[in-house]
């Protein structure tokens, strides 16, 4: 098993609600996929007009299916491109490009529980959980908060006996956390995945009950960190500069000049993008340089990061 | 690609073990310049390389059933050189897939793996036809076969096999079937986090080396497996080099002389690989040890001169920890012949096609 991009071809497209479009995505060439582990995402190669969009998103296949891949995508508002291409352009037997499938939220499998946390469309991830949970045996529960309507939705996706309960903005229906935190066993594994509010609001509770960092995860998603004041960057070894919108990230703008820079997550989780800073005052939004990398002002992840002021120069 | 197995040599007892001309070609000598230096010497595993035994992702050679059977003798004599923790079914699982499919499709005069599905619960039939191995089971259910799936797979592959759990942003080596080793125990390693299994190597952790390839491993992709050589020597051609059977090997160093030593002492290889597990996120990491005797590798004129300049120039430090000190100036002597002082070129391949017969 050798490989790293995949040609794949729509195979069907369902409206599952007003704003998520359900994709079935398969081999091109009628072979067999990658098998991918619980949590995995695909980064897609997405065409669109005025650049190609390079998102990833969370597989709602079972773990190891090897015929086809199923992602869920909601409609951004501020869409910058890529939800708005899969919603209006992407048709059935059109083909994509697609990486490898990665993880940057696997389950941990020595949890003696597994307690999952997810704002509406951040239940995707916990999706292939489920899937695995239900054939090991883990114990295991998942909350979901969403619009009481949305609740039918994910019905398709949840196992049979799986253990899920869904909260919702009305009296006896909200997600009290720091009780729920407090109710669990020792050895529980928690993970949030939702907007960054939530995430943080999980996170926080769970820090203020004592939890261990290393038993609490979270998957970010959603593009919002990466915007911000307009700024200018130098790529040294290109000898090109670009200039950053206040909507884009400094990764897009890199991209939109021609310059190919290598990247997974976009949110500043993986550390793939991760480029030397030759010169220039950054602003640090991600997951994954530690505070010594940061004072050393020598690297910056671009897919999320800024300029704090003035120009960057990167080693690019 | 066929093969012609020898069946009955011994990595034991007698050691009749040896290579034929074709295998010392196909050696994965280790040094690429004249002098040794620690690094993280890793390299994408493609279907390429300097020699034939980097070509394919496992690597299957002339020795194989011979191989097979000295490990099946390692763990007779001590079942704990194969530990799997309970978490680890899944990355068991992963394990069986990759090597069946791996090499059924690179040797299919040898193996075959029939599938009724991918998925799990679907029956699979695996057919090794070296062992004579005919099995049916249900992919994802270890009721159906002989023993757990890591054990009933890595009893029919060359070389050693860890696998490590990833979580925590760390490295734990949570299984293993460990039976051709240098000199380390799974049975004290497992369980172990990254920096403390690799606790014991002098002068790497200085340079940062762990940290830098901790976080490279974190990172590992599916489907684009990583490899590199590592080396020690061993006295015999002996697969079995571990702590709990030192005893056992451990005096050899003191029984080289000037007359043996081009017979007795072997370069000790490991092409190590490192593969992201689909359905687990863990990591596989097989260790596949090949032997070469001095007298074997000294009939490569460009291998026996560089290896005495290797080893005249190794620090202190590593001439200890791999246990060369007893023995390293016979060999020395011995290499000394082989060596004219000519310039060498760069890189590990042999530089001949063909070895001038003896």
């Amino acid at each position: 098993m050798i490989g790293d991009t995949l040609l794949l071809r729509v195979d069907a497209a369902t409206a599952i609600a007003p704003t998520l479009r359900h994709l079935r995505l398969v081999a091109a060439d009628g072979g067999k996929l990658p098998p991918a582990s619980a949590g995995a995402h695909v980064q897609l190669s997405l065409k669109a007009a005025a650049r190609t969009h390079r998102n990833a998103y969370s597989l709602v296949s079972r773990p190891g299916a090897r015929d086809a891949y199923e992602i869920i995508v909601r409609r951004v508002e501020a869409s910058r491109g890529g939800s708005a291409f899969i919603h209006e352009q992407l048709a059935v037997g059109d083909t994509v490009e697609a990486a490898w499938p990665g993880n940057l939220f696997p389950p941990v499998r020595t949890a003696r529980h597994q307690l999952m946390v997810a704002g509406g469309i951040g239940i995707t991830p916990f999706l292939s959980y489920l899937a695995e949970f239900g054939l090991s045996g883990a114990s295991h529960a998942l909350h979901v908060c969403c619009r009481p309507d949305e609740r039918e939705v994910f019905a398709p996706w949840l196992p049979e006996g799986a253990n899920v309960d869904f909260h919702w903005d009305a009296d006896g229906h909200r997600l009290d956390i720091p009780a729920l935190l407090a109710a669990q066993q020792a050895g529980t594994h928690l993970y949030v995945c939702g907007p960054a509010a939530m995430n943080d609001a999980v996170i926080a509770a769970a820090r203020d009950a004592g939890w261990p960092d290393s038993h609490v995860h979270c998957e970010h998603f959603g593009t919002a960190l990466s915007g911000g004041e307009a700024f200018r960057a130098f790529l040294a070894r290109s000898g090109i500069e670009v200039s950053v919108g206040e909507d884009e990230s400094l990764l897009e703008a890199i991209e939109r000049a021609g310059v190919a820079a290598p990247c997974l997550c976009r949110g500043g989780a993986c550390g793939v993008c991760a480029t030397p800073l030759l010169e220039g005052d950054a602003e640090h939004r991600d997951h994954f340089l530690s505070p010594t990398e940061r004072e050393s002002g020598r690297l910056i992840m671009p897919c999320v990061s800024r300029a704090r002021s003035g120009r960057l120069v990167l080693d690019l | 690609m066929t093969l012609a197995f020898k069946p009955d040599e011994t990595f034991r007892g007698d050691y009749t073990y040896r290579n034929s001309d074709a295998a010392i070609l196909r050696f994965p000598f280790p040094f690429p310049e004249d002098r040794y230096m620690y690094s993280v010497n890793i390299e994408p595993h493609t279907r390429s390389g300097p020699t034939d035994v980097f070509r394919r992702p496992f690597d299957v050679d002339e020795h194989y059933i011979a191989e097979c059977r000295d490990k099946a003798i390692t763990l007779e004599r001590d079942p704990s050189r194969c530990q799997a923790l309970p978490h680890m079914m899944l990355a068991q699982w992963d394990t069986l897939e990759l090597l069946m499919e791996s090499l059924a499709a690179d040797y299919p005069a040898h193996f075959a793996l029939i599938k009724e599905g991918d998925d799990f619960g679907s029956r699979w039939t695996w057919i090794n036809r070296p062992l004579g191995i005919e099995q049916s089971f249900i992919f994802g259910n270890p009721d159906t076969l002989p023993c757990e799936p890591f054990e009933y797979i890595t009893r029919q592959a060359q070389g050693d096999f860890a696998i490590c759990d990833q979580r925590d942003n760390n490295l734990f080596m949570d299984a293993g079937m460990v039976t051709s080793q240098a000199d380390w125990s799974l049975a004290f390693d497992v369980g172990m986090s990254f920096m403390e299994w690799h606790g014991p190597v002098p002068l790497a952790h200085q340079a940062g080396v762990f940290e830098r390839a901790l976080k490279f491993l974190l990172m590992l992709r599916l489907g684009q497996p990583m490899r590199r050589l590592n080396w020690t020597m061993t006295i015999n051609p002996r697969l079995d080099t571990s702590p709990e059977s030192y005893p056992e090997w451990g005096p050899d160093r003191a029984s080289l002389t000037p007359d043996n030593i081009g017979r007795k002492l072997h370069l000790r290889v490991e092409l190590q690989t490192l593969w992201r597990l689909p359905r687990s996120n863990a990591i596989l990491f097989p260790i596949r040890c090949y032997l070469a005797s001095l007298d074997e590798l000294a009939r490569v004129p460009k291998w026996g001169a560089r290896l005495h300049r290797v080893l005249s120039t190794l620090p202190p430090e590593l001439v200890d920890y791999k246990g060369l000190t007893r023995f390293l100036p016979t060999a020395l002597d011995w290499l000394a012949a082989h060596d004219d002082g000519r310039e060498l070129p760069i890189g590990i391949e042999p530089g001949i096609a063909t070895l001038t017969p003896r």
